[in-house]
Parts: C-alpha cells; structure tokens; sequence
C-alpha cells in the first residue's frame, strides 16, 4: 500500500487527526522558541551543514581516522555493509559472551535492520528501555516518530498497555504514574542485563569515540551496568573533530524538542571496568547515496525530527502513512534513494512548503529533493495509470494556446453547472478532501487584455 | 573482500573530488552578562536549581537539605556525610540503593544549564544513574557562556568517559506532558562552593 491509503486509514479518525496535528505543532513551536533564543542560529546551521558536508567528501579518511583512534583505547570496531551482516555481528557478540538478556536504547538503525525480530528468533530477549519505544514494543508497533515513538498514542492507550503488561491500575491513565510503573519495570531490566546496545548520536573521528544523547538516561544507565556495550553506527555519523560537537550540541535539542540540550550527552571512549565496547559501522546502501549529487545531503541528517513536526503531511497523516523506518521528509527522500520503486508515493507525501528545509539544523534541502524524486518516479514510469494519463493530456492542451483557451472557456462555462458527484467523482483524484475554488467569469488572459487596454 | 574494504571502496568511488573545507566551530556566540543567572534559570527550566552556598560547608548543607536521606555516596574526599563508599562496591550493580550521589563537576555552562562531569577517580559511572537524586559540586565561577567554550575544555587525549548533565532525568513520551524522572535521578542539584 502506498502513502495516500495508509494516510486514509489515519484520516478516518479525523478528531485523532487533529489531535496529532496540534501535539506536534506545540513542539514545532517549541523548537522555534529555542532556535530564536539563539543570535548566531543561521550562522550555527551554516556551519552545521559545511562540517557534515565536508566529512562525507572524506568519509573514507574520517572512517579510518575513527577506526584507529578507537582501537588506541581500547574499543573494538566491526563494519557491516548490509543489515544482515549488522545482525549477524551483534548475534556473535551476544553469544561468545553469553548473553541472553539485551537492554537497548533509541536506535533507528537498529529498526532500519529489523535487528529485534532476529535476535528473538535467535533466543534472546530485547527490551527497548527508551519509554516511548517500550510502549510500541508492548504493542507490538514500530515506532512512528524518530524522536517521538508513542506520539501516535493518548495516554488512554499507554494506560490500556501497561495495565496489560505491566499490572498498573484499571483506568488509570496519568502520565506521572505510568512512567513511573514503567521506572520500576525497565530499572529491574537494567539490573538483569547482560548486554546493552546504543545507537550513536555522533562519533568523533579525532577521539575515536562516540556520543549517545538522551534525556531519559536510558543509553547511559543501560551501558555502565553489563559487562558488554555494542553501539551501532552508520557511517554517516562520524564528524571530524571533538569540537565540533560544540555546534551539534547546540543544534540538535533545540530542534528536537526546543530543549536547551538533552539531559545527558554521554561521550564513550572506554568500556565500563572488565568490560567491553564494540562499535559497529554500518553501510547498508548509504555509501551508494554520497555519489549522487541531488541527495547526498540527505545524510548529513542528524535525526532531530524537526523536518516531522513541521510537516503538514506528516501531521496529518501519521508516521504509518509513510511505510518506510523514518517517516516524513527525511524518510521520504532517503526511502526514495534506497528503493524508489517500493517508496513511489513518498516523494508526493509533501506539499512543497519547504517548511521542513528552513527549519533542518544541518541545511538539507528536502523539498528540492522530494522533487527531484518525483521527476525519477515519472521518468521511470513509476506513476499510477490514472494520474500518467490525466497529466499527459493536460501536457498536451497546454502546449497549443488555441486548445487551452477552449478548454478553459468550456471548464468556467460547464464545471459550475455540473452536480457535485460527478465533479468529485473517482476520476478527480486531486478533489478528495479538497474544495475547488470558485470559478471566475473569465481567464487570466482575458482579464489581462481587458487591462492592458486601460 | 573484507567488508571494510567494501565499504572504502564504494565510498572512494562515489565521494566527490572537490571536497568542501572543513569550517572553524568557533563562531561569535553569545555571552551573558550575568552568567550565574543565565545558569539557574536556564537549569530550573529543565526541572534542576542551582545554588550558591557562601561558606561552603557541604555537609552541613546535606544535613539540612536532605533530611531523610541515609544512603549517601560521594566522589569527593573528606566528606563526612558520605554513607557508602561507592568505590568499594564488587559491582555496579550494588549501587541500586543509593539515594544520593554528591559528585564533582568541571564547570557548568550557561546557555543550556548543563554542567561538564568526569570524574577519573570514580570507578563506576553507573552511579550517575543509578542514585535517585544527584548533587552536583561545581567549583564557584566555572560556568562559560556556552557549548563552544565547552569544548574548549574537553579532552579525551586518553579513553575515558564524561558527560554533560543538563537537570534530572525526564520523558515526555507519554502526551507530550513532561515527567521528571525517568530512569535516571529524579532531581538534580548543582551546588557551586
Ligand atoms: S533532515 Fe534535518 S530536520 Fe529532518 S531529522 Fe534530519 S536533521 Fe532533523
């Protein structure tokens, strides 16, 4: 199924609709309280983006910088150049190390390689320890925020689960109690660990070491209790320098969730005492990507969220809509770079506001790129029957002045005469949802003749 | 081919050859006229207080504020108040039942409230965690304006591990509707002597 059903699917409920709408307008306007707070925020953005641009121009070095620094103190470093091959990585170190038992905090690599599905089948148990990602996990969902993965639910839902998962009381729905049973529940988690996984915020190839942000300290209490550490990493989130962190730091809450900076940034350059650190780099399709002028940027993304909260699409059309690991303008472009044809509806999943390119911290222009993917879709044949005819044929008028000014005199004369059934029918696939203006006496044209005369 | 080879490889063949330069971090940002207020208000908005104690008496400030606390750990050396030598525990696990943690900071940093933390002496980082409330020694006057001087401070020369701490720990996954205390300290104090 594509955007446009599974978006109908979300629709249907259209007071949940608005609802969505307006929890993630409230941290839109929350990040731009923070940004504002900021004099030098464009300045910071510019340089973002210059800072992770240029590491992808070097990102074979930067990659090997990190490897070797990383191994002078001490960590072991893994690359995986596909999911399988993550999967199978993490599998070996849980199992040379006897480890059953798996915390694991916010890693949407880790969903991007469906890696819990194959370590269950595989014996062990994994539990996601970041309280929105618990919640989905009882449930049986993905996440469908990055940043925010219950934001789909009301706290009535939370309530319904836990009172099934974790015993909490009938009908009791208030979030200072929830998270609290889920506290007591996820701390006996962190007790009986005997591995924990993070993903990895940034790694720094000067340090060799990497930095994990949270604010519900789940990666850091989660990696100083069991012995073994894994934290997986895609190659594009190594930056050059430990300074540099000074301008994502800044960046990163503010966009995320108009916080000043996350709780913890916890930076990693050794495992706990007797214990160990892995770091896994994987590829998994991104390298392909640095070669293609149009939408490399796209992983200069650090994952703030903030391209989803502005979203109007996304908004209104949840992150299920999108089928894809990341949802929103990011996930669309980088869904649409992966496997265009299995992600053809999502470059359309956007209105082309270009919201969502002025408000990304690190610059990427991902309206220009979603229309860039809509060109490949087209070109590709990629188009649905019904619309590739409609649009050929509104070509085709246009192109022969005479046709046009027929067609357009025939439209304003006959469509306001017309009832609604057949004006909305099936074939108007753009008249869903929407109102068509009202139909003026006459054409741009004319009017413009009528005044030029004047 | 190893997949590291694999990896280099195609990112060799694919990466541009006219790499863009790489930019100086340290930009004009802002600096606050009163950094100390920039601090405590920038901290009580993420559900942490600051506090400036002007005799320094440490212990007597645990006496006082933390009344019925009587598990106490400390990484600072001479502090009577101190319950549980942390350091001593066989695992890190044996700190699950402390209530407070008093720990050094570097400085704290007045843009975002958080405070720089690396204690080389301090065998387990769990306790950051692991304690219910945290109290947080800053020395008087180490608060720069804002992450860029930070950074300046920040070494990782040899392995190690450090971390800013910006108020207690907090989710908002439920609504949207902010809890303090998620799994990590459920308050957090910065105490400047
Ligand atoms: S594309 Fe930009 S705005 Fe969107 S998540 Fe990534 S960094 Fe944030």
């Amino acid at each position: 199924m594509g955007h446009p059903e599974l978006a109908e699917k979300f629709i249907a409920n259209d007071e949940r609709m608005h609802w969505h709408d307006k929890a993630l307008w409230f941290v839109r306007a929350k990040r731009d309280n923070a940004s504002k707070s900021v004099d030098e925020w464009e300045k910071l953005r510019k340089v973002a983006s210059q800072i992770k641009a240029h590491t992808l121009d070097k990102l074979d070095y930067y990659l090997e910088e990190f490897e070797k620094n990383a191994t002078a103190k001490g960590l072991h470093v893994h690359w995986a150049k596909d999911a399988k091959e993550h999967n199978e990585i993490v599998l070996r170190l849980l199992l040379n190390n006897g480890a059953k038992k798996l915390v694991k905090s916010k890693s949407m690599l880790t969903e991007e390689c469906h890696l819990n599905p194959y370590l269950e089948e595989h014996g062990i148990e994994v539990v996601d320890t970041d309280l929105g990602e618990r919640i989905v996990q009882l449930r049986k969902e993905p996440p469908s925020h990055i940043v925010l993965p219950a934001i789909h639910l009301k706290k009535e839902d939370v309530g319904t689960t836990f009172e099934e998962f974790l015993g909490t009381k009938k009908g009791n729905s208030d979030p200072t109690y929830l998270t609290r049973a889920a506290r007591a529940h996820l701390r006996e988690k962190f007790l009986g660990a005997d591995a924990a996984m993070t993903g990895v915020n940034f790694g720094i190839a000067e340090t060799g070491g990497v930095v994990v942000c949270t604010n519900e300290g789940n990666a850091d209490l989660g990696a100083s209790l069991p012995k073994l550490h894994i934290a997986s990493m895609g190659i594009e989130k190594i930056i050059p320098r430990l300074k540099d962190l000074a301008v994502f730091t800044r960046l990163l809450a503010r966009s995320a969730t108009g916080q000043p900076i996350t709780s913890y940034t916890s930076h990693f350059h050794a495992p706990i005492i007797d214990g160990q650190m892995h770091i896994i780099i994987v590829d998994n399709g991104r390298s392909a990507i640095i070669g293609s002028k149009d939408f490399k940027s796209s992983l200069q993304c650090i994952r703030c969220g903030a391209c989803i909260n502005t979203c109007p699409i996304y908004r209104r059309s949840g992150g299920y809509s999108y089928g894809y690991t990341i949802p929103g303008p990011i996930g669309s472009t980088l869904g649409a770079s992966k496997d265009l044809r299995a992600n053809k509806t999502l470059p359309f999943a956007c209105s082309l506001c270009a919201s969502c390119s002025n408000v990304c911290p690190v610059q990427i222009n991902l309206h220009q790129q979603l229309y860039k993917h809509r060109q490949s879709v087209v070109a590709q044949k990629l188009l649905g029957f019904q619309k590739h005819t409609i649009l050929k044929i509104a070509t085709w008028v246009m192109k022969y002045p005479l046709l046009m000014d027929i067609s357009g005199k025939l439209a304003r004369a006959i469509v306001p005469k017309l009832p609604r059934s057949i004006v909305y029918s099936k074939v108007n696939l753009w008249g869903k949802k929407r109102e068509l203006p009202p139909f003026p006496k006459n054409s741009f044209k004319e009017l413009y003749k009528q005044r030029k005369g004047k | 081919m190893s997949s590291k080879k694999t990896i280099l490889n195609s990112i060799k063949a694919n990466k541009s050859q006219n790499p863009i330069e790489l930019p100086e971090t340290n930009i004009p940002h802002m600096h606050y006229e009163d950094k100390n207020e920039k601090f405590a208000t920038m901290l009580a908005s993420v559900g942490g207080n600051a506090i400036w104690l002007e005799d320094g008496d440490i212990n007597a400030f645990v006496k006082e504020h933390y009344k019925d606390v009587t598990v106490i750990t400390s990484t600072i050396e001479n502090l009577t108040c101190k319950t549980k030598e942390a350091n001593l525990a066989q695992t890190p696990h044996e700190l699950e039942d402390v209530e407070l943690a008093i720990i050094e900071g570097e400085f704290g940093v007045a843009e975002n409230g958080a405070v720089w933390v690396k204690n080389p002496k301090n065998k387990y980082r769990a306790l950051y965690f692991l304690a219910k409330q945290l109290l947080i020694v800053v020395k008087k006057d180490a608060i720069v304006d804002t992450m860029h001087e930070a950074y300046e401070r920040v070494r990782f020369d040899k392995d190690g591990y450090g971390l800013f701490i910006s108020g207690p720990s907090k989710t908002a996954d439920i609504e949207q509707s902010l809890v303090i205390g998620a799994h990590g300290p459920t308050a957090a104090c910065v105490l400047f002597v």
